[in-house]
């Protein structure tokens, strides 16, 4: 028992295991300062919502306020520890910022009014497009951060209910290409792998994945076993020197835009080493040829050109998943927020199916997610796809749906696919969608080329929706502006990116007029009258608890299956894994078990697409190819990225986030101890680059692309040459601008590139051309952390990133 | 029967330049379209590469045809001037123009159907390699085409 600095050492203190040994508890306390958990009046269960981990922990509440977080000993996901986001976050809820009253837009000013006055608005705006222009002039733009419950309400009440295909969430940023690789590769979202596979890896591969930074106590559980008896080995792909690729026995640093020439290398290696399980991959897949075809000529040396890495580097890559015995691979944005994104990561795929390495303890893959409930966001439907991973394309589930939900067939949506996010802003740049309701996301922040997203977001003919807890960038050019209640301030349930269902318990009420975002959806259906056909109300629930027993009808029988679980059953102990049913009554650790997949033709999610050019397979060529419903080995060429480096753009820009925020500040930068550890942007550069330059730390530059130009100071690096990063988090809420740049763009997003990847959607923040000039010299370092990716290179003097005693946390070993 | 192969070749050459064109027109005439603009562009190589390719190719039967795309920038800007001064609904012009990659991509896909057909005649087997190599690409820009407008087609259609 102790106390330690939790932003000078983000993964605390090291408890030790070997392969297969239960990982030791070791519980995270954090209270305000002064208290004691003597103090506390009362804690509610919950678990973290500052990334996609999932840890339990128990909220602590003195005097109907929110005082502290305690990690849950008895959670599968964290055996009691939290990360620095979570251990002070939760002060982010006490904001004196916090939006109390709706507002809207009078003679161009938002002004507070009350819920009737602002709910009649929306309803009415709704009804008068529906009327004039139908229910193609709508969209539904939510997040990664609400709960279940909300999602599948907002599903219903978009789809069922309006009638629109323009539903989307900002998982389309973030994880629509998890979902897009595994419906390719298993014909349906869901998770194969389970955290435990940390337990009992042998090998750990890492794609575009940071998880020090991203999912802290992931990482911590690998650090316990890097530390323990028999470590495994890690293999870490990212351009940058992050504390994974220090950790690596192989570190490859691929040019920005080349992850399938550099994975189609490996392939190449395993297939012709014959490190392929033949007889796992004739039982159990198909495709295995056309792999081999593709991969044939994509040898080390063609690759290493392309991606500007060593072959031999490139060799031991292989060699390490070539030779594992229990291979977990996990992927994240460097994968999936880059160039033929969703063909890369089918790929990590394909390593794990070729070595026969899935459902069995320590092999796994966990295509992750970002967000804490961007699984919920997949699951439900509130990224467009049908609820309960039905098939858009298969009209049997097309009809099921309609029987849960008692409409016609023909009301849901599902002439094609459902508009994607990037889609949907293009309609409203046409004036073809006039009214967007967005929940819970910052798109002025958070989407490509803002430039472009500021001005169609502005538009006088849109009627923009803003429900937030915070007047973001985007609130502030909303015509009404939603105060909704968060985490702590209302009940409902969510999923993390190993299948794991947590009940979030309210423990205060939400600040002034602010209400959940359930309340909101449920008002706002009432309002319109939705009806089923056969006059009843639509949605026939009127809290979370309703409405997650609405969820259990709808995924009964789907692998997302919650039929077996219920409110009562997640409090008190663990979460629990789904499928949870009567034959799992206790959830499912992992799937795909056997080589038995959810991918039969009548079954699955998905029939999968074309990764170059995204067209989706048609159904009939789905069943000739897949009969039997086996796992999709899927091969793809690689492409050159859309744009290259050249003379006046010499360099590869790639954005990013660091460890101690979370999407656009909203919460994070109102976190004293977090937001001193980060306080403003930076960019980072290569020593080599930096030196060919004469440019030294702490300088001030002006990097621009063909979009716009970001100021920031210079953090020298151990990031691969001839490339720059920038961090994403940095809008303009807590600059003159408000909404955008006053003078100086700081937002990483003036700089991207308006280009997604054809089969996922998700947009490409990972590979824009640049240059940078530099504006002055410095008169201090940069304050970018020194604990993380952004470490600065040996010699630099930089403060080291401390919390001091205002980030004490107290640590107790079991 | 060498020259009626050549004269398939050549006229082959001529329908894959066609389309590549096609491509690069409605991909920069899309651009706010950003899918239609990059993807056109991605397609359209695979079509610049089977020109070269039976290019190569069409020497063994004594043809002499364009490897380069000097022939398609030429078509491009003819292309270009045809259409200079015609006004559409932007949305409708997509549909259109998806309509006519589509039109074109399944000419060229009979074309190579030909010439598979005839290569296994005459046991002419890098002509056979060839189709074979080239024939799924254009039946995925086929496949493309055919998906791009389902998708736009509903929201074009029947927005006011």
């Amino acid at each position: 028992m102790g106390t330690i600095d939790r932003i000078a050492e983000p993964w605390g203190t090291r408890t030790p295991y070997g392969t297969g040994e239960p990982w030791p508890v070791r519980v995270d306390t954090r209270l305000d300062d002064g208290l004691t958990e003597a103090d506390v009046d009362a804690w509610f269960q919950s678990a973290t919502i500052l990334h996609s981990n999932g840890d339990g922990l128990d909220i602590a509440v003195k005097d109907g306020r929110i005082v502290g977080v305690r990690g849950r000993a008895t959670d599968r996901v964290n055996h009691g520890r939290l990360g620095p986001k979570d251990l002070f976050g939760y002060q982010a809820n006490n904001s004196a910022d916090r939006l109390t009253s709706p507002l809207v837009r009078r003679d161009g000013r938002l002004v507070e009014t009350g819920w009737e006055t602002a709910m009649s608005m929306v309803a009415d705006r709704t009804e008068e497009l529906l009327k004039e222009r139908g229910p193609s002039s709508i969209g539904f733009y939510t997040t990664g951060q609400l709960f279940l419950e909300e999602y599948y309400t907002l599903a219903l009440i978009a789809h069922g209910g309006i009638g629109t295909n323009h539903v989307d969430g900002n998982t389309r940023l973030c994880t629509a290409t998890a979902a897009a690789a595994l419906k390719e590769s298993f014909g349906s979202d869901g998770q194969p792998g389970s955290y435990t596979d940390v337990d009992h890896a042998d090998v750990i591969a890492l794609y575009g994945h940071n998880v020090a930074e991203t999912q802290t106590v992931l990482w911590s559980r690998i650090l316990d076993r890097l530390a323990g008896p028999n470590p495994p080995r890690i293999l870490c792909v990212d351009p940058r020197r992050t504390p994974v690729a220090e950790a690596a026995t192989v570190h490859l640093a691929p040019r920005p835009g080349t992850n399938v020439a550099l994975m189609n290398a490996l392939l190449h290696e395993i297939v012709a080493n014959d490190w392929v399980d033949h007889a796992y991959v004739d039982q159990h897949a198909v495709g295995f040829d056309e792999l081999a075809k593709q991969v044939a000529s994509c040898d080390v040396d063609w690759a290493a050109e392309i991606c500007d890495v060593p072959a031999d580097d490139l060799r031991a890559a292989a060699r390490l998943l070539g030779q594992a015995e229990r291979l977990l691979s996990t992927v994240l944005q460097g994968f999936y927020q880059s160039h033929q994104a969703t063909a890369a990561a089918v790929q990590v795929n394909n390593v794990n199916l070729l070595r026969g390495m899935l459902g069995k303890p320590g092999c796994g893959i966990l295509q992750m997610n970002g967000q804490p409930t961007a699984q919920n966001t997949r699951e439900c439907g509130a990224d467009g796809d049908l609820p309960g991973f039905r098939n858009w394309a298969n009209d049997e589930q097309v009809k099921d749906l309609a029987r849960v939900w008692n409409v016609e067939p023909a009301q849901i949506p599902h002439y094609s696919e459902p508009t994607h996010l990037m889609q949907m802003m293009r309609y409203v740049e046409d004036g073809s969608i006039r009214f967007l309701y967005v929940s819970g996301t910052n798109p002025a922040v958070s989407l490509p080329e803002l430039g472009r997203i500021r001005d169609v977001l502005s538009q006088e003919r849109l009627f923009l929706v803003v429900q937030d807890i915070f007047l973001s960038e985007t609130a502030q050019l909303a015509d009404v502006v939603l105060p909704a209640a968060t985490w702590g301030e209302k009940t409902g349930t969510f999923t993390n990116a190993d299948r794991t269902v947590h009940l979030s318990e309210k423990a205060v009420d939400p600040p002034g007029q602010a209400r959940p975002d359930l309340d909101i959806f449920l008002d706002y259906a009432r309002r319109l009258d939705l009806r089923d056909k056969d006059g009843e109300p639509l949605v026939t629930w009127s809290d979370p608890e309703g409405a997650f027993e609405g969820w259990k009808a709808c995924s009964a029988g789907r692998p997302c299956d919650y039929s077996g679980l219920t409110y009562s059953k997640l409090r008190g102990g663990s979460g629990i894994q789904w499928p949870c049913n009567d034959e799992h009554p206790d959830g499912t650790e992992r799937i795909y078990v056997d080589g038995e997949f959810w991918s039969a033709p009548s079954y699955c999610e998905s029939y999968g697409k074309d990764l170059v050019t995204g067209a989706p397979v048609e159904p009939v060529e789905y069943k000739a190819m897949n009969p039997d419903g086996k796992a999709v080995i899927k091969a793809a060429e690689y492409l050159p990225p859309h744009e290259p480096p050249s003379a006046e753009f010499p360099y590869l820009l790639t954005t990013g986030r660091t460890l101690y925020h979370f999407h656009t500040r909203t919460k994070t930068g109102r976190v004293p101890q977090l937001q001193a550890a980060a306080p403003d942007v930076w960019i980072e550069m290569s020593a080599e680059d930096s030196a060919v330059h004469g440019w030294d730390e702490g300088d001030l530059l002006r990097v621009s692309t063909a979009r716009g130009g970001v100021e920031a100071r210079l953090r020298v690096s151990g990031i691969r040459r001839s490339t720059l990063f920038l961090p994403f988090h940095y809008g303009y809420w807590d600059t003159p601008g408000g909404s955008g740049p006053a003078e100086r763009g700081r937002a990483a997003n003036e700089l991207t590139i308006t280009d997604w990847d054809p089969c996922s959607k998700q947009p490409l923040f990972k590979s824009a051309a640049a240059r940078v000039e530099r504006i002055s010299v410095a008169d201090g370092p940069s304050r970018a952390p020194t604990t993380t990716a952004s470490r600065p290179v040996a010699g630099a003097s930089v403060p080291e990133t401390r919390g001091g005693a205002a980030a004490a946390v107290l640590e107790r070993l079991e | 029967m060498k020259n009626k192969v050549g004269l398939a070749i050549e006229e082959l050459h001529r329908a894959e330049s066609d389309l590549a064109a096609e491509l690069l027109r409605a991909s920069d005439r899309h651009k706010v379209g950003h899918d239609i603009f990059y993807l056109g562009h991605d397609l359209a190589r695979w079509s610049e590469q089977h020109v070269h390719k039976l290019a190569e190719h069409g020497r063994n039967y004594g043809l002499d045809l364009d490897a380069d795309d000097s022939g398609l920038m030429a078509t491009i800007r003819r292309r270009g001037a045809e259409l200079a001064g015609r006004r559409h609904d932007p949305g409708l012009l997509l549909l259109k123009d998806l309509r006519e990659i589509h039109r074109q991509a399944a000419g060229v896909s009979l074309d190579w159907e030909i010439l598979a057909q005839t290569a296994q005649a005459l046991k002419d087997e890098g002509l056979l390699r060839l189709s074979q190599e080239c024939h799924p690409q254009t039946l995925r820009q086929l496949r493309w085409a055919n998906a791009s407008l389902k998708t736009n087609a509903a929201q074009i259609m029947v927005t006011p």
